[in-house]
């Protein structure tokens, strides 16, 4: 059982009922996508470029394919516009005349054989006039190939406070450093896969393994010129997303919408294999990241000044807002007078790089936590006692100016996660360990960080999301909501949040499938955002339901048992006919940000942690090995701790495989190792024990006082385990991840 | 999957003469035995189209592991007992998990079982064959180093009949192997290492199971009684583009003293006998350094005994 | 090659005989989801590396996208949909929904093929993490995952 360190008085939440899913995930019976069973069903397949940039000249058919026995769809067969509704209008479902990047769709094949369909697409042949790529951040910024705006640049932030610049000279020490963090392949087990039916007498509909229904709703509307109400996005059971299926399942759905468009409206099934979906689908930003800090002898921070570059890829897609989140979170728990941050997301010729759990934090975490290590052992001090002499207090302001409204609790997750790691006795036994045995080094470090929970500044009031509740036949409760279980948990937490607030059984509360024609559009399914905004929605929707129930008289307002509610709604039912109640967004009264000068509150709550990494590298094959994960963190309410700590696992699992074993091996752009063989995610056997604490602080806004907490531990084992890296190695830096075992020799000859 | 299965077909015969005669068809049929490389393949669209000669329908194939008697040696396995061991057959279609499971073969061969915990994981290696693994030829199979670094030979057989090719002779070059078209590894015979001999195997991976291998070293040494090195064997893999028995740094260290003196030497003479491949898994500058640090480690932990 | 292609094929699964036309080279997997009908055992990445498609054949735990249908011939197979015994969930399926084993579910067919095969015979391996290192799990870290197996082997 997690560690939870809190007294709940709740009948559901803080306890850990079962899933809603999980009896149809342990029998094998739960539907996904590629389970589902379509009359008549055509496979579709995605021609894809082989250049990185480059004038289509010509596609051509090879004969000795039966081709009319295909449906084959390419740009020209497009009915409305040929274009990807989502930040900006730049991205193509299928390339016309232009190639942006390798692996980008160009032709579209579909045959009732999956084998004839997969044969046929290398018999489409694509004559290309290359143009010159842009493979690197250096060379998209070096200018004189500029292939977005004037400059290749998406978008920059900066954030000023004070002026770094005056401190410099005065400083008693200044540290600089440059740090890479890689690609990041995401690796749902469940690749990507969409079926639909489209025709123009009976609309779109599409069901996919998915996050986010109504993104794809909004693809699809001008990409066939339809009405809201013509077009239908329906979930299917999704095998794994981690931002992998928030914006990249719009491309698929269009496909295949596209293909049975052609076909008369026979349904057409993409499904990926895994070498199509590691090569062509999103990845995490690889970012390359300066930082300047300036020091008093005795550890205050002075100064800080942040440089973060972000590879977009060849699209604009969601790169702007994950580039707004690394920045956002590139000064972390500190406090500092004096803060620049300059960020900026540029173009390059490979498959758009996109959403990925921590969506830019993680990126501009590394940077700043492992600097502090290094500033440590350069000024002498231990990396806590560092952290410790500079951490954000109750009426610090942030880069942002936002004011700490009351304390973090930081320093005291430092200790317990020390304590709970044995960190001091350890950092004492490893350094005289690491000066006697040349076999085995051994390394022990920590990182602290926060993670904001919801949309970015503004964001969620743009989103305007809405969910509800409606009264069943059978007198329970049925969620109405557009977020969709994806493995986090969404689904029961949802149902234990609008149990307790209902007073009734967890059991008596189901979820409907997240369909666009059925749930209203309660906003994506990211951010950290699923359980504090959306389960705060559902909260209101509950407690407003409560009501109507006691004002039309069928509910006692004095508490009920569940036979007592359910006969209430009965008779409510009987005599109205139906009870749909929605609640819709309301932004915290006290938060205010302006996208302008990017000041305020970019978060309305944070989850704060402390992470310690502990692992040793064997000298003889210079492979890191992880030993122990200790994972503390404060997060609000937590709604039930056993799917709350199997997100921090999982998530620090995740970041361990993005620290020392996942190298994306890019040529031409795109992956070329897009194989599980030649892609390492670590193993049952690699995955070292990962204890994980949680504190609760409960916040207001959140449903019973939870925040947000899915992305948190993919931000903090990064910069542990490099800091780890390097004290087995030392004090010897590694600036970048992933640390292979190949990349510590290098470091060390 | 990238592949159209109709462009395959597969041949599944009763017995082993019939099997053998279809390997003198033109093109000879591929064999096929626990399919852990061809499924693979398959899968990746990389599979020639063509025909496939299943081996599992064939008894003769599945014969469990044999340990057979050798010559009796009364100074060392004492008078009057059971005739000591002398080698172990593993039959075309023995698989890791046969090995793993078979007691005897973990104390005589005590390096088999080691290799066959690290091949893939556990739903490969009750598919994966020995054989297989030595026909396959990857300059990176698991398997295969211990069993050259146990002199071990491949028993070949075709219609024409059976002989025996040391394991050693074996490679020529990157998937280059002795087996002509026609002929199938029926049978792999390992001597039993003389009492005493000291083994070291390691495989370096990309992690821990489930792990190509970036390097590996499967070694054997025997020891005189002043501590020479009468015999040793060094077999690397996933170094040079196939399975390699370091010949040159086992003949520096053959008929010297086990000191530290040897080791040096015998490590700068790996170090240029080794010419490492680069590619996407490793570096050649890492294999290098790696396969030195293993021969290393083999030879002090030897000398450590 | 013109291929023939389709031979009969026949084996026993989840304790039911099956047979039928089907191409020999055709992945277990794949004849197991499309002609049988079963879909509980996944696909994850084709290649035998993730694990999703773990069934047992004759007892033994194997990736079943990688075995050619032909040598499934006659033999026993059990996929997930058969591990429950007249209505009664297996103690593993049992105590990896009690656990949080399952999050996205999508590896927990096969990882529960795994874990059940090492429950079965704990000397299969030399512990648990490599009992259960043939199956990638991308969202839990593994940590309720070796929760629930020691659970269920503790009953």
């Amino acid at each position: 059982m997690p560690d939870v360190l809190t007294t709940p008085a709740y009948r559901w939440v803080g306890h850990n009922p079962p899933r809603k899913e999980s009896l149809e995930k342990v029998t094998g019976s739960a539907k996904y996508l590629d389970d589902l069973k379509f009359e008549g069903c055509l496979h579709g397949k995605t021609v894809r470029s082989t250049v990185p940039h480059g004038r289509i000249k010509k596609i051509s058919f090879e004969p000795g394919v039966p081709w009319d026995e295909f449906t084959v769809v390419t740009a020209r067969d497009i009915p409305g516009k040929n274009v990807v509704s989502l930040i900006e209008l730049d991205q193509p479902f299928l390339a016309d005349g232009l190639v942006r990047h390798m692996a980008e769709p160009v032709v579209l094949l579909a045959h009732p054989d999956k084998g004839m369909a997969e044969k046929a697409v290398k018999r489409v042949h694509i004559e290309y006039e290359e143009l010159p790529a842009i493979l690197t951040i250096e060379e998209s910024l070096a200018g004189g190939n500029i292939q977005y705006g004037k400059d290749n640049i998406f978008k920059k932030y900066h954030i000023q406070k004070g002026d770094p610049e005056s401190v410099w000279p005065k400083a008693d020490v200044v540290i600089e450093g440059e740090y890479w963090t890689g690609p990041q392949e995401q690796l749902y087990i469940e690749p990507q896969g969409v079926v639909a039916v489209a025709s123009p007498t009976g609309g779109v509909t599409v069901w996919g393994s998915m996050q986010c229904p109504f993104y794809v709703h909004k693809g699809l509307k001008p990409l066939f010129n339809l009405p809201d109400d013509r077009v239908r996005v329906i979930y299917t059971v999704t095998g794994g997303g981690f931002g992998g299926k928030e914006e990249y399942p719009t491309l698929p759905a269009g496909h295949a919408a596209l293909l049975s468009w052609k076909a008369g409206g026979r349904p057409v099934k993409i499904v990926y294999d895994r070498m199509e979906d590691m090569w062509a689908t999103t990845k995490r930003h690889p970012c390359k990241t300066r930082v300047k800090a300036a020091f008093t002898k005795d550890g205050k921070l002075l100064a800080l000044k942040v440089d973060a570059t972000m590879d977009g890829g060849a699209y604009v897609t969601l790169s702007t807002v994950v580039l707004s989140r690394g920045t956002l979170h590139a000064f972390g728990p500190y406090a500092c007078d004096h803060v620049v941050i300059d960020t900026r997301a540029v173009f390059t010729n490979s498959p758009p790089y996109g959403a990925f759990r921590g969506f830019g934090a993680p990126q501009t975490i590394f940077p700043l936590e492992l600097h502090l290590h290094r500033a440590a052992c350069e000024l002498g001090i231990e990396p806590h006692e560092l952290r410790r002499r500079n951490l954000l207090h109750q009426g610090d302001r942030m880069a942002t100016g936002q004011v700490m409204q009351e304390e973090t609790g930081l320093e005291g997750l430092m200790w317990k996660a020390m304590d709970e790691s044995k960190y001091l006795e350890k950092t004492k036994a490893y350094r005289e360990h690491n000066r006697s045995s040349t076999r085995i080094k051994k390394g022990v470090a920590l990182a602290l960080f926060f993670h904001g929970a919801g949309f970015t500044g503004s964001g969620e009031v743009f989103l305007d999301s809405k969910a509800g509740l409606e009264l069943t036949r059978d007198g329970a409760v049925r969620i109405l909501s557009a977020n969709t279980e994806i493995g986090q948990g969404s689904f029961t937490t949802h149902s234990q949040i609008v149990a307790e607030e209902l007073r009734i059984p967890y059991e008596m509360v189901e979820v409907a499938v997240p369909d666009t024609a059925v749930v209203p559009n309660s906003g994506p399914t990211v951010a950290s955002r699923t359980c504090m905004v959306v389960g705060e929605l559902l909260r209101r929707a509950a407690s407003d339901l409560k009501e109507v129930l006691v004002k039309s008289g069928a509910l006692a307002g004095n508490g009920h048992t569940p036979s007592e509610f359910r006969a209430a709604a009965g008779k409510y039912l009987q005599r109205f006919g139906e009870l749909k109640v929605y609640s819709k967004y309301k932004p915290p009264p006290d938060v205010s940000w302006d996208d302008k000068t990017y000041t305020g509150s970019a978060y309305a709550a944070y989850a704060w942690a402390c992470y310690v990494a502990d692992l040793e590298i064997d000298m003889a094959t210079y492979q890191a090995q992880m030993k122990d994960f200790v994972a503390v963190q404060e997060v609000g309410r937590v709604i039930h701790p056993v799917i709350a700590a199997g997100q921090i696992e999982g998530g620090v699992a995740q970041a361990i495989g993005w620290a020392l074993y996942e190298d994306v091996a890019l040529k031409q752009g795109v992956m070329q190792n897009c194989q599980l063989t030649n892609y390492i995610l670590p193993t049952t056997a690699d995955t070292p024990p990962i204890r994980v604490f949680f504190y609760e602080n409960p916040y207001q806004n959140g449903p019973f006082g939870a925040k947000g907490l899915g992305e948190l531990p993919m931000d903090g084992p990064a910069p542990a385990i490099a800091a780890a890296v390097a004290f087995a190695l030392g004090d010897r830096i590694i600036p970048r991840i992933p640390i292979l075992p190949e990349t510590i020799l290098d470091a060390i000859s | 999957m990238k592949s159209s299965i109709a462009d395959f077909a597969v041949i599944s015969p009763r017995t082993l003469a019939e099997a053998l005669a279809s390997l003198r068809q033109t093109p000879p049929p591929v064999p096929l035995a626990g399919g852990t490389d061809i499924m693979v393949l398959l899968n990746a669209g990389q599979l020639e189209p063509g025909v496939y000669l299943n081996l599992y329908s064939v008894p003769e194939l599945r014969r469990p592991i044999e340990v057979s008697a050798g010559v009796r040696d009364a100074g060392t396995w004492g008078a009057g007992g059971a005739d000591p061991p002398g080698e172990v057959r593993l039959s075309a279609l023995t698989t890791y998990a046969d090995v793993r499971r078979h007691a005897e073969v973990r104390r005589l061969l005590p390096m088999l079982p080691l290799a066959a915990r690290e091949i893939g994981a556990v739903q490969i290696q009750s598919r994966a064959t020995w054989a297989g693994n030595i026909a396959n030829a990857s300059p990176a199979a698991d398997g295969v180093p211990p069993l050259m670094a146990y002199d071990a030979t491949v028993e070949l057989s075709s219609a024409a009949g059976v002989r025996q090719v040391a394991l050693s002779e074996f490679y020529s070059g990157y998937k280059q192997t002795a087996r002509r078209p026609d002929e199938l590894i029926t049978g792999i015979r390992i001597p039993v290492p003389a009492p005493g001999s000291i083994d070291y195997f390691r495989k370096v991976g990309t992690r821990k199971f489930q792990a190509i291998s970036k390097v590996l070293l499967a070694g054997l040494v025997e020891l005189g009684g002043s501590r020479e090195i009468r015999k040793i064997r060094l077999v690397f893999a996933s170094v040079m583009p196939f399975t390699y028995r370091a010949r040159k740094t086992e003949s520096v260290l053959e008929g010297r003293r086990l000191e530290p003196g040897a080791v040096s030497l015998a490590v700068e003479t790996l170090r240029t006998e080794l010419k490492p491949i680069d590619d996407i898994r490793s570096t050649a500058r890492y294999r290098l350094k790696v396969a030195c640090n293993l021969l290393e480690e083999f030879l002090g932990t030897t000398m450590g005994c | 090659m013109s291929a023939p292609a389709e031979e009969k094929s026949s084996f026993v699964i989840n304790g039911k005989s099956w047979s039928g036309a089907v191409h020999p080279l055709k992945r277990l997997l794949d004849t197991i989801r499309e002609d049988v009908g079963l879909t509980g055992t996944k696909e994850g990445c084709g290649e035998g590396e993730c694990g999703a498609c773990t069934v047992f054949l004759d007892g033994q735990v194997v990736m079943s996208c990688m075995v050619p249908t032909c040598q499934a011939e006659g033999k026993q197979i059990t996929t997930i949909e058969g591990l429950a015994e007249n209505g009664r969930l297996h103690p593993m399926q049992e105590s990896f929904a009690q656990e949080g084993g399952a999050q996205c579910g999508i590896c927990t067919p096969g990882m529960i093929m795994a874990a059940v095969a090492y429950a079965r015979d704990p000397g299969s391996a030399e512990d648990m993490r490599e009992a259960l290192a043939g199956n990638l799990c991308r969202c839990t870290g593994y940590i309720r995952i070796f929760e629930a197996v020691k659970k269920a082997m503790a009953k």
